[in-house]
């Protein structure tokens, strides 16, 4: 599935992703005000397949999942960024939203179609027929984005505890 | 006697989490957790219907603890409500519940929770702060929290140490919140890239518990996964001191850093010379010394979280404020970060400090902090406040500015209307620690 990158900078913060005035509300609300502050049009103009490429840091601040949440619910297909904050990473992996490191974005540009192939660790850019190596995930993290992130995993996992307490 | 190969702290608290004699640094483990720490905003709310979904109860209800304190005093309709969903989950999981009482990194020390050596998890980002205690403690979602709780287990990459030494000791009117705003300025805000920070040298040894847990907190600013203090006499006289038991799951003074350990940087600052610090809209990496910061009028002056509300935070801001009035105009909000801190600065007069200064005192929560409730910046205001991070928004409009100091900065720029460096407004020698 392709989609389009929309380009943002270092240090987006979970405030800007999953503003503290909305956390009361579902996660409809909050997306609908992901990064607003930042970058106004987002929520309104995100497709699903869009790729978020972002510079260093990227999620840094609270352990609201919902950082990550608003993303999936706006349909992104994942973010490419220099770095993550530890947590935020985390909080996607378990999620099932993509987050991969790239060391070379220099070349993606805001609005360029993109695909991100997350087995192979690249971003395909037809228009140029660029692709930009990415850093591959770890296997155990690969293996819960596999599942859909942390609960079908650990759905599968108790229902095989379950099968082998029957037989 | 063996010749065990040097291993750090975090290493040590690891290997022990996952029933091993050593764990090497970038290998990826499962431990047990010891203990899970939640909240009203990531808690009852997020992990029930997660839990129902996996059709599995809690792993152990008495290794988890829920404390109310982002949505307290539940000055919405909507905040109301998660309370007191909040409430009913405790009653229903039979699980250790502390309602009101104050910030849950407070709360969870000053109830004896931790103990040093602890693996635990918290569903929050200031998590860290259990470091402070010799725990590693670090912060996860409430998805991951829901699967913590389900299997008592949770994977980690056993980390690489940044070790940060400060020498000598710090000036009066110099404190731990001036330690780490330093620090976010000189290594960034992902200057510890999600490794163990790690705390140590004689102006950290001189450190009060409560001092030491705004460094440990703060180290989530830092980028980093915990923020850890090894044990020593302080740390067991304080677990002592509240009921708790320093030596609960091992030997506290097994748990150091041996010299020689791999370490992933060392760096070595100089307290003596450290002058207070204030941190510019809006990251609390933009920090410099309050003598260098630009001629800024100040509309609120915040007293409060986790890293600056404490007991002793208000004892210093007190020491400033006592016979002083705010300048004309300023806002002065105090939300004291514990019942039992407030309770005692009551005892000792200092709440009576702020109520003569003309202070609105807030609940014993995260108040405006996390920017949750009612009380919220307006358009344009400008803030000093003594919380740990200062991100667009946060703690109100978009527009509003946030600077970041210690409660005795925050204390003297209410009284002179304008960030203002507090070592002016010192009391006679000996009243600041």
């Amino acid at each position: 599935m392709t989609g389009r990158v929309f380009l943002l900078g270092d240090d987006i913060d979970t405030d800007q992703l999953a503003p503290g005035q909305y956390m009361k509300g579902g996660i409809e609300m909050l997306a609908a005000h992901c990064l607003e502050g930042v970058r106004p049009d987002f929520a309104a103009t995100v497709s699903p397949g869009d790729v978020i490429v972002a510079g260093k840091n990227f999620g840094m601040g609270s352990s609201r999942e919902q950082a990550a949440e608003a993303l999936k619910h706006l349909g992104v297909a994942g973010v490419v960024a220099t770095s993550f904050a530890g947590i935020f990473y985390r909080n996607a992996i378990n999620l099932g939203l993509p987050v991969l490191t790239g060391a070379d974005l220099g070349a993606v540009t805001d609005g360029a179609r993109v695909r991100l192939d997350v087995e192979a660790a690249t971003l395909e850019l037809p228009d140029t027929g660029g692709r930009v190596a990415l850093a591959p995930l770890p296997d155990n993290l690969k293996a819960l984005l596999a599942d859909g992130g942390l609960v079908p995993h650990l759905k599968k996992r108790f229902a095989r505890k379950r099968e082998k307490e029957k037989s | 006697m063996t010749t065990a190969t040097p291993t750090t702290l975090a290493q040590k608290i690891v290997a022990r989490a996952c029933g091993r004699d050593t764990v090497t640094p970038g290998e990826v483990v499962t431990a047990q957790v010891d203990l899970a720490m939640i909240h009203d905003s990531g808690g009852p709310r997020r992990v029930e219907p997660i839990l129902q979904d996996l059709g599995v109860g809690l792993f152990d209800p008495d290794k988890v603890v829920l404390i109310s304190d982002h949505f307290v005093p539940g000055d919405t309709d909507e905040g109301a409500r998660i309370l007191e969903l909040t409430r009913q989950w405790a009653k229903a999981r039979k699980v250790a519940f502390h309602d009101g009482e104050g910030i849950c990194h407070v709360v969870l020390p000053e109830r004896g929770h931790l103990a040093p050596g602890m693996l635990v998890v918290g569903g929050d980002s200031h998590s860290p702060t259990g470091g402070a205690f010799g725990a590693y403690m670090f912060g996860i979602g409430a998805t991951e929290m829901a699967g913590v709780l389900a299997t008592g287990e949770i994977w980690l990459k056993v980390p690489e140490t940044i070790l940060i030494d400060w020498q000598g000791s710090l000036s009066p009117g110099v404190t731990a919140k001036d330690i780490m705003l330093a620090l976010c300025g000189r290594l960034g805000m992902d200057g510890g890239q999600y490794q163990a920070v790690e705390y140590t040298g004689p102006a950290i040894a001189a450190l009060s518990m409560q001092e030491r847990m705004t460094l440990s907190n703060m180290a989530a600013e830092l980028g980093g996964q915990a923020g850890l203090i090894a044990p020593d006499a302080t740390t067991a006289a304080f677990l002592e001191g509240v009921g708790g038991d320093p030596a609960r799951v091992c030997d506290w003074r097994t748990l150091g850093t041996d010299p020689g350990a791999p370490l992933m940087a060392h760096h070595v600052f100089d307290a003596t010379t450290l002058a207070p610090q204030v941190a510019a809209p809006h990251s609390p990496a933009n920090s410099a010394p309050v003598t260098e910061a630009p001629e800024t009028p100040v509309d609120v002056a915040y007293i409060g979280a986790c890293t600056g509300a404490k007991y002793e935070d208000l004892k210093n801001a007190a020491a400033i404020l006592r016979g002083r009035a705010l300048a004309p105009g300023v806002e002065l909000l105090v939300a004291p970060a514990s019942r039992r801190d407030q309770d005692r600065a009551a005892a000792e007069g200092i709440m009576a400090v702020f109520e003569d200064a003309g202070a609105r005192i807030l609940a014993n929560a995260c108040g405006i902090c996390a920017g949750y409730g009612a009380d919220r910046l307006g358009e344009d205001v400008t803030c000093i406040s003594s919380t740990a991070r200062n991100f667009k928004g946060r703690m109100g409009a978009a527009s509003s500015k946030v600077w970041l100091g210690s409660p005795l900065t925050v204390a003297a720029s209410a009284v002179a209307g304008r960030i203002t460096d507090p070592r002016d407004f010192l009391p006679t020698k000996g009243v600041l620690a």
